[in-house]
């Protein structure tokens, strides 16, 4: 048991004999989200992406639940179920939980994901069911044409919300960790490279990863990360999460403040020494959720990258744990012994 | 001295006393007395919905039916012959419910001036004569049990704790059970704790010693062992055989088994029962709620496990959208609705039939479904099995629709061996059969069942979902007659099944009845007992009872065609008469009583000899 636990990540998916390209990956089907959707480029960067991991094509499997973005496993030359609104994570627990022979992925929106099922979104992370949670955020709901969505900014003017809305958004990445999630990442449609090895690190990592893609839908929220993509100004945005490195970007850093929180300063006036370096594999989730933090108000600097990534026991290999326990302690079931057990008389 | 032994054919017995009072037990221990016996019984418990209603109330009265026979029998009985009532408020809440000149066994220590005020008793109904009509057997059960337990190092409280012991044993000594079951529950119970085992079994022998000597009590009673058919019996509530179907058809179809499931009264006991059996590799996953429930079972099954889910009413309606997600995209699963009285909370303990229609049609779209309906308690393990060989042979979710009633009563079960039980396995697609293309929704021209393609099988990669599909390719399609078809495709497998399962089967003895009695699921022990009691009064009528509520079986229309009169009892306003009147335009006569209590023998058989007057 104690060698199980220690991770079961992508160890039980069986490895493809063949050597894979993204062509291995595309399904015959015709893509149909809107021209210049952020959704091409996280799908391109996910088709060539996967063929890396080695894994056999048929023991991939891609749940969604309802959305422009939930559209995706049609598109992904694998398993694919396209559910219904908000409720990937579970489906994709049962079925993560019984076949851990699996690399089963989630996509979703954040109307799917932090709207309608945001209950099964919580209660996956704190499982740590072996499940990659790709959350596409454009901070509106696409597929019903444009409403606000629970990351939309306050003021969002949509066709629901005229004079604008008024709930306080979720940070998707401060809801994760406050989760109890164990790996929770943010990454962007824009930056292949990044996006590309922050997969590889949830795909590998035991139990659930949450990956927040910032995804442009040029239809209903045109321009919602164009300062994390504008030349001038990205750079001093971006403050890159790398484990072991300090917390900078261009010309800011993250130093710990005197208050006993974190702060961001200029990056010219601070000594390396006193800037904070990155540790996502730290228990204590506080500084990852004050990372997370830094983000607002929205775009001043933003974190990307991978803010936690902590080794714990996924749900799913204690579940097969148990079972394998109970056989070894009472031996395997038998069904005309568990009939007969208890209080029995026999007639005639 | 000896006292007299008259013989009886049957007795009912309820006991009745607080919540904490151990009436469950007591009972419990009382049926397996019984069994081991060899009577033909029925038990049902009634509890009060709060864990612990305040002590002496009347919401607080918990109580246990056993009835008991020489000859087999259908219910646990309409009015008890003997009430054990442990406290005031206990004799209060039954006495209505029982007839003129039945025993009264009532612990006299407890009724004390406060405890008869609580329950608003001016005087002691023991010192007046306001039970007169009754047979008032007054025994300090309390002091009693605290005199016996004299010599154990246990303080007063823990002596009176035993009291429900001493109680049975003044019972079991009333009617000849034997006790030898009883002593070696205690000591294995209290196995931890010898001395508490002792107790209880002093105060047990202490009861059955007082009846042989007060004068309280000058007969005893016997009632004979019932000639059932040969075999290993065990008593079983629904519930409980409700899981152990489940395990079963997860055996028989050599699929592991998945519940997912949130706890709901009265269907907890079945995840309970479930997760106790990991040794059979079954998963046990308590969900976040209702939808997760039925979403992970959905999952577990497109991976090819037998996913379940277990709920109530409430749960049901919550998993409707999943529920119709595996209608189309055509994947077995159960989805058990152990129905309560509502609407919604209603009254989570008490039972009815109320959620059939929304079984049938409680989903958005045309998304039929099978519908199966156990008949008792023991039935419950035969339905299960059924449910699982329809979803896994059809690729459709399955309703089970069980009840308050049958998941808490109890009845002794003949106990199959795995030899005996069906053979439901399927196999799974292993390549495409048609050229290199893998078509998911092509269908078995037999069943019209697609494909079972699991993730993990090389060549079969597939996508499904909520979107409609093409018939065939399974690729998303928005075409009209596409769409069509496939609705008349999904409707026409469900409809086939009728061909697969059994014909309703008519009882008329003398085959010249003109009044049909037909029931469906838990309400076949009431309906067949009244039938029995208008036969044995020379009446006639003619019984059928449903069991696969949808499809029908193949031949109701002709039966219900072929009988001047159809009456149809229900514990709902007529749901079922209102999809036959439907479907075969027979102008059914409904009987409703919605009291989230069974139907009586005596109040249906009424109904019927009312009928077959009015011929
Ligand atoms: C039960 C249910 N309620 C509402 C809808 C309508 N609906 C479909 S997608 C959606 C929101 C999608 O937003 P998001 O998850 O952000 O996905 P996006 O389209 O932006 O990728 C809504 C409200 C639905 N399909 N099902
Ligand atoms: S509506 Fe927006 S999110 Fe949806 S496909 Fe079009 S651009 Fe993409
Ligand atoms: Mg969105």
């Amino acid at each position: 048991m104690s060698e199980l636990l220690n991770g079961r990540g992508l160890s039980l998916v069986p490895k493809s004999d063949a050597k894979q390209g993204m062509k291995d990956y595309k399904s015959d089907q015709e893509v149909r989200w809107c021209p210049g959707c952020g959704d091409y480029a996280i799908l391109a960067a996910v088709q060539s992406f996967v063929p890396e991991l080695g894994l056999k094509r048929e023991n991939m499997v891609f749940v969604s639940g309802i959305g422009c973005s939930s559209r995706f496993p049609y598109y992904m030359n694998t398993y694919g179920f396209h559910s219904i609104h908000g409720r990937a994570p579970a489906i994709a627990t049962g079925l993560a939980a019984s076949r851990p022979d699996l690399s089963v992925w989630v996509i979703t929106g954040d109307g799917d994901s932090l709207s309608i099922g945001g209950n099964h979104l919580i209660h996956a992370l704190r499982r740590n069911v072996n499940l990659n949670i790709l959350l596409f955020n454009n901070r509106i709901y696409g597929l019903t044409k444009g409403q606000y969505s629970p990351t939309s900014e306050v003021g969002k003017i949509t066709k629901s919300t005229p004079m604008g809305s008024l709930d306080k958004p979720f940070n998707p990445i401060s809801l994760a960790i406050g989760a109890e999630a164990s790996f929770v990442a943010r990454t962007i449609d824009s930056d292949r490279k990044h996006l590309q090895s922050v997969l590889r690190e949830a795909a590998e990592h035991n139990g659930t990863s949450l990956v927040e893609i910032y995804q442009n839908c040029n239809i209903f929220n045109d321009g919602a990360f164009d300062q994390l993509k504008d030349p001038e100004q990205r750079d001093d945005i971006t403050l890159r999460l790398e484990h072991g490195r300090p917390i900078v970007s261009a010309s800011k850093a993250v130093r710990r403040a005197a208050d006993g929180g974190i702060e961001v300063v200029d990056r010219a006036s601070v000594a390396e020494e006193e800037i904070l370096v990155h540790d996502a594999h730290r228990a204590d989730p506080s500084l990852a959720f004050a990372l997370s933090r830094l983000d607002e108000p929205a775009f001043e600097h933003v974190p990307i990258g991978i803010f936690r990534s902590v080794g714990r026991p996924s749900y799913d290999e204690q579940m097969a744990a148990q079972l394998e326990e109970a056989v070894a302690q009472r031996g395997p079931g038998d069904l005309d012994n568990l009939l007969l057990a208890g209080d029995t008389w026999r007639i005639g | 001295m000896t006292k007299q032994v008259q013989q009886l054919d049957r007795v009912i017995i309820r006991f009745a006393g607080d919540s904490g009072d151990g009436m469950q037990l007591t009972g419990d221990r009382f049926t397996a007395g019984t069994a081991e016996f060899g009577n033909d019984l029925s038990t049902l418990p009634n509890f009060p919905a709060e864990i612990r209603a305040p002590a002496g109330t009347l919401p607080g009265v918990s109580s246990f039916q056993l009835h008991f026979a020489d000859h087999d029998i259908l219910t646990p009985g309409d009015a008890p012959n003997v009430l054990v009532a442990m406290n005031p408020a206990a004799l209060k809440a039954n006495l209505g419910d029982l007839p003129r000149g039945a025993d009264i066994i009532a612990n006299t220590d407890e009724f004390t001036k406060r405890n008869l005020q609580k329950v608003g008793y001016d005087a002691n109904p023991l010192e007046d004569d306001s039970l007169a009509e009754w047979r008032v057997h007054p025994v300090p059960l309390t002091s009693l049990t605290v005199k016996a337990l004299e010599g154990f190092d246990l303080s007063k409280k823990d002596a009176e704790r035993s009291k429900n012991m001493f109680a049975l044993g003044l019972l079991s000594w009333l009617y000849h059970r034997p006790t030898e079951a009883t002593i070696s529950f205690l000591e294995t119970k209290f196995a931890k704790k010898p001395d508490i085992a002792k107790a209880n079994i002093a105060a047990f022998t202490a009861g059955w010693n007082y009846g042989e000597t007060t004068e309280s009590f000058s007969v005893s009673y016997e009632v004979k062992p019932a000639p059932l058919p040969a075999g290993v019996y065990r008593n079983i509530s629904g519930n409980q055989a409700l899981a152990y179907g489940l395990i079963a058809a997860s055996v028989q179809a050599k699929l592991p088994l998945f519940l997912g499931s949130y706890p709901i009264t009265p269907a907890s006991d079945i995840l309970h029962e479930l997760s106790k059996h990991k040794r059979f590799g079954i998963r046990t996953f308590q969900a976040e709620d209702e939808i997760a429930g039925v979403g992970a079972a959905l999952g577990a099954s497109f991976g090819g496990a037998l996913g379940v889910t277990t709920t109530s009413g409430p749960g049901v309606a919550l998993k409707a959208e999943t529920v119709g997600l595996a209608v189309t995209t055509e994947l077995p699963l159960i989805v058990v609705d152990v129905q309560r009285a509502g609407p919604s909370t209603g009254m989570p303990t008490k039972t009815e039939q109320t959620d059939l229609l929304m079984a049938m049609y409680g989903r958005n779209g045309e998304s039929p479904l099978p519908v199966v309906a156990p008949m008792s308690p023991s039935d419950c393990f035969d339905a299960a099995i059924e449910a699982a060989r329809l979803a896994v042979k059809y690729r459709t979710p399955v309703m089970l629709l069980s009840d308050g009633y049958l998941a808490n009563g109890s009845e002794p079960w003949k106990v199959p061996s795995a030899a005996e039980l069906p053979d439901i396995s399927t196999a799974f697609a292993t390549a495409p059969d048609e050229g290199e293309t893998f078509l998911p929704f092509k269908r078995d021209p037999e069943t019209l069942a697609r494909p079972w393609a699991i993730p993990g099988t090389a060549g079969l990669e597939h996508r499904i979902g909520g979107i409609e599909k093409a018939d065939g390719t399974g690729n998303i399609s928005y075409d009209p007659d596409n769409h069509d078809r496939m609705v008349r495709l999904r409707q026409a497998k469900i409809d086939g099944i009728a061909k697969d399962i059994p014909a309703l089967e008519i009882d008329d003895p003398d085959g010249d009845a003109r009044v049909l009695v037909l029931g469906w699921g838990s309400t076949y022990g009431p309906i067949a007992a009244a039938v029995r009691r208008i036969r044995k009064a020379g009446g006639k009528v003619a019984q059928a009872h449903l069991r696969h509520l949808n499809p029908l079986p193949a031949n109701t229309g002709e039966v219900l065609k072929s009988y001047d009169k159809v009456l149809l009892p229900e514990i709902n306003l007529g749901q079922l008469a209102l999809l036959l009147r439907a479907r075969f335009l027979v102008d059914i006569i409904s009987y409703n009583r919605v009291r989230g209590l069974p139907f009586k023998a005596e109040e249906l058989a009424g109904v019927i000899q009312d009928v077959i007057d009015s011929e």
